[in-house]
């Protein structure tokens, strides 16, 4: 069952080939951007993708550039750069891992060869607490959507550049785990994250219109005012599910890890615009 | 019912309309319990300026959204080019509607730009104090409580 | 360090000010996870001066957003310093300074 509805989301994308395994990831993120351009034409330039349903509403935009005259993420940078630039125990701190300003975010996410797994950012601000002996922060929010904060507006301009190398399959099974992830119905709705944020994208449930998928990697971390507070990609990604009534998964942990590569690459060419300020 | 709380704020002019009196400038913006704690907006503005007569006016320019994206921060601006003393914000569907005064001293724009709660649809009043009058503009802005995502 | 952050810019005379302060405004109608009511805890009160003069004053209820943001603008120059202070319903107070650029 799990298959026949998957190849139905794959026909309706339009992909001229049925299944994965023929086609690459750079043909998936040709169709995929192109699926975008065409259901949203008045999204001039298409890198205004990255503000998200801002990019499609205007009278949502209009509040959402009230708020931008001084968004509440700007106390969030500055709590991440007093956490980044603050010395552990041992006399380093997340400057020794990430450079002085932490603009690191085109580096993320990506295909670790020697580990076989997909790093990204707060799994890297992480590893390098730990190494040092530091204690390591929860993925969701808190000081970890900080220093993401700090260091995503450093690195505001730098381009979504996922790579997937060919001299290691296992980044091409992490990317077709993720997509497999985006396309496949779950939970007591029997959503999949392709049928709201493509296939219905830009339509409302209630009251609430979701967002095109194409822009979705780039502006993360989030204030979100349902928050009042920031948070993750992988807060997000849980709080979805919770919304489709599926089981969230682990934040950092392979599934939304995977997840995050698929949705990056589809994304490849955007440019980072993080932290932002959303509904 | 007392009289007072059957008075609406925007456009009516009350049966029991006050005039302004000389208030020294600066207490006019300070927080009173009276004013921003009192429950309908014809009172608060009694209780913030001594009088609730106000006289819609499309001189005052009051910009918020047809339907908020959050009830939690909704964008407020207040505008005019008249010759401002003080200016407000009512938000009449509010436990305590009166959520703002602005002193506008001589030299300063009449403008206030802030970010509003609003726990429900209702109507929001700009208050514009000129020339010992209260001039009004007022819109309904809806509020909603998401569907999927929200 | 001050909650309150400000943005001055003066352009043809005209000082546009933006400000943002962190501070929870607590409505006093929330609980906490044990169901107690969280007491109201919000500000009243701020007040911005320029060149020894109070240039803008207003006050609040919790009507107004977590981590108030206010806007407004005035005749200045280039330079000066704006002081804008608040005071809130605990009687708590803050401030802060900038150069207007």
């Amino acid at each position: 069952m799990k298959k026949i509805i998957r190849n139905v989301a794959f026909g309706l994308v339009g992909l001229s080939v049925s299944a994965a395994s023929v086609a690459g990831p750079e043909e998936d993120r040709q169709a995929f951007r192109k699926f975008y351009e065409n259901r949203f034409p008045q999204v001039q330039p298409i890198g205004d993708f990255q503000n998200g349903v801002y990019s499609i509403l205007p009278q949502a935009r209009e509040q959402w550039e009230a708020i931008e005259e001084f968004p509440p993420y700007e106390l969030a940078i500055e709590e991440g750069e007093k956490i980044f630039n603050k010395t552990f125990a041992n006399g380093k701190s997340l400057k020794d891992c990430f450079g002085e300003d932490g603009a690191v975010r085109e580096q993320y996410p990506h295909w670790n060869k020697e580990r076989g797994m997909v790093m990204t950012m707060e799994l890297a601000i992480n590893e390098c607490l730990e190494a040092n002996g530091e204690k390591p922060l929860k993925y969701k929010k808190g000081a970890m959507a900080a220093v993401s904060a700090y260091m995503s507006y450093n690195s505001r301009g730098q381009s979504i550049n996922v790579e997937i190398p060919s001299d290691d399959p296992r980044a091409l099974a992490a990317y077709e785990d993720g997509k497999e992830h985006f396309y496949t119905k779950r939970g007591q709705l029997n959503f999949a994250c392709a049928d709201c944020h493509m296939h219905t994208s830009g339509m409302n449930y209630r009251s609430e219109t979701v967002s095109p998928a194409f822009g979705h990697a780039t502006n993360w971390p989030v204030y979100r005012a349902k928050w009042q507070e920031m948070g993750t990609l992988h807060r997000r990604f849980a709080g979805c599910h919770n919304n489709i009534r599926a089981n969230p998964f682990k934040a950092q942990g392979e599934e939304y890890r995977n997840l995050e590569y698929f949705i990056s690459y589809m994304s490849n060419g955007l440019e980072f615009n993080g932290p932002a300020a959303r509904k | 019912m007392d009289r007072r709380s059957v008075l609406k704020v925007a456009g009516v002019v009350s049966a029991a309309a006050t005039a302004l009196v000389a208030m020294p400038r600066l207490a006019m913006a300070a927080y009173t319990e009276k004013a921003f704690k009192a429950k309908g907006g014809a009172d608060a503005l009694q209780n913030a300026y001594g009088a609730n007569a106000t006289t819609p006016s499309d001189q005052v320019k009051l910009k918020a959204p047809d339907i908020a994206e959050n009830g939690a921060v909704v964008p407020v601006e207040v505008e005019t080019d008249m010759q401002a003393e003080s200016i407000a914000i009512l938000i009449d569907g509010n436990p305590s509607p009166l959520a703002l005064t602005a002193d506008i001293p001589a030299g300063t724009k009449g403008l206030v730009k802030t970010r509003c709660r609003m726990g429900k649809t209702t109507n929001v009043t700009a208050v514009v104090k000129s020339g010992g009058k209260l001039y009004t503009a007022s819109k309904e802005v809806k509020v909603t409580i998401g569907g999927c995502g929200g | 360090m001050s909650s309150i952050r400000i943005k001055a810019k003066e352009r043809k005379g005209e000082v546009d000010v933006k400000c943002l302060m962190k501070h929870d405004m607590e409505t006093g109608l929330r609980k906490d996870k044990s169901g107690k009511k969280i007491p109201e805890h919000w500000i009243q009160d701020v007040t911005a001066e320029s060149n020894g003069k109070v240039v803008f004053s207003c006050a609040f209820n919790t009507s107004i957003s977590k981590d108030p943001y206010l806007a407004f603008a005035f005749s200045g120059k280039k330079g000066d310093t704006l002081k804008i202070s608040w005071k809130d319903n605990t009687g708590a107070t803050d401030s802060a300074e900038t150069q207007i650029k």
